[in-house]
């Protein structure tokens, strides 16, 4: 096998957790700050108090747990693959994220809007067909 | 402006941190090992770099940017514009990384951007 082929054969499955786990969270972190209310100042105690509200909110800590399992998914994906290649490909998320904005929170998804999302998904496409890792490996575990 | 503002936080400090854990990760190599307890090691490993630390700081600055603007924009307009970070990405990984990013890379990146722009244009 292949090292490009082994690669791949690992980046895949954590790119599809990423795929999964990134937009569930930022659909229950939307959907507990629209139940927190809106930020109307700028100062240093409103700041405070926002995050102490944020923080409080069952779907804010649905959302960190969802994002926690994507970041752990990421930084083992960026032992091995290139951070040019990861951060385009997990952007795959975007069609995910757009559907649950859509069926979950109820938002309007225009067409031009659709457009802009199947136009990153196509970005994504051609990022994929590269290889992961261009750069030499500095050490393993 | 109030928008311009929270996107400048999530795009330049979400990024610069996920630079910083990128660069944190490559020192620590290539994981071979998934099993939980080489997993916990791992993320020992990973917390005594100062990059892992620097890296989560930029990255919790941009979370509670992107939480602020959550509070009173859509996700479904938020997320993709936030999407600007591939072209700062880019960048950053090329010049702060050293990684070598190839010409069909750039249009994909590139094509991303396009997308981004088209999201944007939706909410106007």
């Amino acid at each position: 096998m292949t090292h490009t082929r082994r690669l791949q054969l690992k980046t895949i499955p954590l790119i599809l957790i990423s795929i999964v786990s990134g937009p569930l969270g930022n659909v229950f972190l939307g959907k507990g700050m629209k139940r927190v209310g809106a930020v109307t100042s700028a100062t240093t105690s409103e700041w405070f108090s926002f995050a102490v509200h944020a923080l409080t909110a069952g779907y804010v800590w649905l959302g960190i747990a969802c994002l926690l399992t994507f970041f752990i998914a990421h930084m083992l994906l960026l032992t091995w693959a290139d951070y040019s290649y990861v951060q385009p490909a997990t952007s795959l998320s975007y069609f995910f994220l757009t559907v649950l904005s859509y069926f979950v929170l109820g938002e309007t998804i225009s067409p031009l809007r659709w457009l802009g999302v199947s136009v990153i998904c196509l970005g994504v496409f051609i990022v994929g067909r590269t290889a992961p890792s261009t750069t030499p490996a500095s050490g393993a575990i | 402006m109030r928008e311009a503002i929270f996107f400048f936080f999530i795009v330049l400090a979400g990024t610069g941190g996920e630079l910083c854990v990128s660069k944190a990760m490559k020192s620590i190599g290539e994981v071979h090992d998934f099993r939980p307890k080489a997993l916990f090691l791992f993320v020992i490993n990973s917390l005594r770099l100062p990059w892992m630390w620097l890296g989560v700081l930029l990255m919790s600055l941009g979370f509670f940017s992107l939480l602020g603007i959550l509070s009173f924009q859509e996700v479904s307009f938020v997320v993709p514009v936030s999407a600007l970070s591939y072209a700062a990405g880019a960048f950053g990984a090329k010049v702060f990384l050293g990684e070598r990013i190839s010409r069909n890379r750039w249009i994909g990146i590139a094509v991303v951007c396009v997308g981004v722009s088209i999201v944007w244009w939706s909410k106007r």
